[in-house]
């Protein structure tokens, strides 16, 4: 059975149709779906792509939360639908309470644009079930406010339930305890700052990201 | 109904940690400022609301900053009302 994603274009998302095209690389089939929808009918799993949804106005993701896509996405995640959030579909994924803490302006106040090292810390998620654990990845990294940050009975939740499903190998950022990515504690949604769409190709100067992303399709094939 | 305008301050909650605020406070002493301390950086915002009594306005705003304006994880509100005559 072929799995098929939607990825959810907000005005000023950017980085859907390379989402698209690294999932069909990988024998999925994806399509992108218009914030202003609210419907996810005949989809098996959901990408919340990166960019500036809704101008990142206020705060990123305030905005996109309120979006009428999103109820469904909420309801579909509940269900216990794949949903990947991407960097802004990460912020969107706090914002709108499907996953804790939140991201703030990174430690630096610098916008970061590079390529790091993730490590797997654990399988059990929708976006590293393919993957091996202690397995360091090489992802791109493209934000501004992407300083992962909960409050202590947060921390220690995420800790204890394995739900820190990538870490920064080098900090980048500030993010408390090196965390790159989160599940929730059902482990269907899944939020990162790193991009794994753009480690895709070696033209790229990574394939990592398939990895991720096959953990998706897998997962969303049940 | 009276019409109460609305000054919304947002600020980051006192231990999370406030980058621009902290970049501010170093930048002051080069510029000949000395003994400033405690620089924090947020945001204001200003609007109007209709309501019956001052009670149910600051309810409504409170309501509003809780779900909209203030990410509660890392964000308070301090909120000031004054009745339009």
């Amino acid at each position: 059975m072929t799995a098929r994603v939607g990825v959810v274009l907000f005005p000023g998302s950017n980085c859907e149709h390379d989402a698209v095209e690294a999932l069909e690389q990988l024998g999925g089939k994806a399509e992108v779906v218009w914030h202003g929808s609210t419907s996810l009918d005949g989809f098996d799993a959901v990408v919340l792509p990166g960019g500036f949804a809704h101008g990142d106005y206020l705060r990123p993701g305030a905005i996109a939360r309120f979006s009428p896509i999103m109820s469904t996405v909420t309801e579909f995640a509940r269900a216990g639908g794949p949903v990947i959030g991407i960097c802004n579909g990460f912020q969107v994924l706090t914002e709108a309470g499907l996953l804790p803490g939140a991201l703030q302006k990174n430690r630096g106040l610098k916008f970061l644009c590079s390529t790091v090292d993730i490590r797997v810390e654990t399988t059990k998620s929708a976006l590293s079930c393919e993957a091996e654990a202690g397995a360091v990845l090489r992802i791109p990294i493209n934000h501004f406010e992407g300083n992962y940050t909960c409050d202590e009975r947060t921390l220690a939740e995420l800790r204890a339930e394995e739900r820190i499903v990538f870490r920064y190998v080098e900090n980048p950022n500030g993010s408390v305890d090196d965390i790159a990515g989160i599940c929730n504690s059902e482990r269907n949604v899944v939020g990162l700052m790193p991009h794994p769409e753009r480690a895709s190709d070696p033209l790229l100067g990574s394939t990592d990201g398939l990895t991720m992303l096959r953990s998706l399709l897998a997962a969303a094939r049940g | 109904m009276r019409t109460y305008d609305v000054l919304v301050e947002v600020s980051l909650r006192p231990g999370i940690a406030d980058p621009q605020g902290a970049t501010i406070e170093r930048a002051l002493p080069a510029l000949g400022f000395e003994g400033v301390s405690g620089v924090r950086v947020g945001k204001a915002m200003r609007f109007a609301i209709e309501a019956t009594d001052e009670p149910a306005a600051r309810g409504a705003v409170e309501e509003l900053c809780k779900r909209f304006l203030t990410n509660p994880v890392i964000e308070d509100a301090r909120i000031e009302l004054t009745e339009r005559s």
